[in-house]
């Protein structure tokens, strides 16, 4: 039978488990917030970017482009944007299943992949997918600087016709509680979406163009797919903070649970010990009498 | 009617960087620095490296800015700048400038074939943009006072 002191040393050992799962929690929660503000900060840019392409390509009758060009789909590269560490809950296994699923339903084509974080490129490389690059320990620092090289390298081969589409599959940061997964198509580019807030009033507008159009849309498309490629790694750094956070705090309450009933059943242990031995002095004590 | 003032907004892919009401605009455009006042014909355009410039709406001092490449958007009353990198000059960090001018001219110099031309003549160009930015504001600074 487990003794007093066997009850003290679990009841130790689960309150320290419950104090890192509680720093844990501390430590993503402020991860969040400030991935939160690096989304916020990089949406006027996005968003302005957005609306001089979507001006520009609504001035031009035939907009040409190599990342334009829509191909028959025969070899697509998916960007699969997992977690960079584990302890997220199931944030890593659901984002790996959607992608999963998304070359199951792509069976037959060839595929091809870029992992963005520790745990998706672990995972795709033990299943054994082609993968053209990788990228690690870049979504806890979200740098511009590395959706540029993404960028570039996809762009690339999309121009020269390596692949013929690019996707992208991460979780899109709605709230803490639901996180989103999404699959978007990169490449090649669609009619670029309005938003709400700019509004088309703008659009309208007779620019003097100081390049030719089909130069500044050559420059502003590549900048259109590293903004994508920004959104992307901020959003789904974002949701792994929140998932992690979450993940975190379930786990410091299941301890707090455990702790309770740990309590509650020593003292039921120690209760009965004493019992005990009342009774065996009031037993000793009536022989004697 | 014209507008007395522009509203200049300035953004990179990481935040934006200003958003202020000012009365004239001198931007580096890909062939050469453009002036924009109020009440300007709509435009767009690219961005070479250089100064931006401008004046606070009511003030007589300029403000200096670096910026690299990128896209300008010019309308009546509004000016939107799209910058990949813009620095305010008392942002400038003069030795890192200087210390990224040697590199580049040390890069440039040298035979190596492998060497990418035109980033080592981006990476000069920026180090001397932003040099000048700064020095710039930074005389002035001594002459005001």
């Amino acid at each position: 039978m487990a003794t007093l002191l066997d009850f003290r040393r679990r009841i130790r050992s689960v309150k320290n488990t419950q104090q890192i799962t509680r720093a844990m929690k501390f430590v993503a929660a402020a991860r969040l917030r400030r991935a939160q503000e690096a989304a916020i900060a990089a949406r006027p840019y996005a968003r302005e970017l957005a609306r001089m392409l979507r001006s520009i390509m609504s001035r031009i009758d035939e907009p040409q482009h190599p990342l334009l060009a829509h191909r028959p789909e025969q070899r697509i590269l998916a960007i699969v944007l997992a977690g960079e560490r584990g302890l997220a809950g199931a944030f890593n296994a659901n984002i790996l299943r959607k992608a999963q699923d998304f070359f199951r339903a792509n069976k037959g084509k060839k595929l091809s992949t870029i992992p963005i974080g520790k745990k998706g490129r672990d995972a795709l490389k033990k299943a054994g997918f082609h993968l053209i690059a990788e990228y690690v320990n870049v979504l806890a620092r979200v740098d511009f600087l590395t959706a540029r090289e993404i960028a570039l390298l996809v762009t690339e081969l999309y121009a020269q016709e390596e692949i013929d589409s690019v996707y992208m599959v991460f979780s899109e940061f709605k709230t803490v509680m639901t996180p989103n997964l999404v699959v978007t198509r990169l490449l090649p580019v669609e009619a670029v979406p309005a938003d709400e807030e700019s509004g088309s009033a703008t659009s309208e507008v007779d620019y003097i163009y100081e390049q030719p159009e089909q130069q500044l849309l050559g420059k502003l498309l590549p900048r259109y797919i590293e903004t994508q490629l920004l959104r992307a790694m901020l959003e789904s750094s974002a949701a792994e903070h929140a998932a992690r956070m979450t993940a975190m705090e379930s786990a410091t309450k299941n301890a707090g649970d455990v702790i309770e009933a740990l309590t509650l059943h020593m003292n039921k242990v120690r209760q009965a010990a004493i019992t005990k031995e009342i009774i065996e002095i009031v037993s000793g004590a009536s022989y004697g009498a | 009617m014209l507008p007395d003032a522009i509203e200049l907004v300035i953004v990179t892919p990481e935040k934006q960087l200003l958003r202020e009401k000012v009365v004239e605009v001198q931007l580096p455009g890909e062939n050469g620095y453009l002036g924009v006042l109020p009440g300007h014909a709509p435009l767009i355009t690219e961005l070479g490296i250089g100064e931006l410039r401008y004046h606070h709406l009511g003030g007589k001092e300029s403000a200096h800015l670096a910026v690299v490449q990128g896209f300008a958007e010019v309308l009546a009353d509004r000016l939107t700048v799209l910058a990949e990198t813009a620095e305010r000059a008392e942002e400038i960090d003069l030795q890192r400038a200087k210390d990224a001018l040697a590199r580049a001219e040390k890069r440039l110099a040298s035979n190596d074939p492998n060497i990418d031309w035109d980033r080592a003549n981006v990476a000069l160009q920026r180090a001397l943009i932003r040099i000048q930015v700064a020095t710039k504001q930074r005389s002035a600074l001594v002459a005001g006072s």
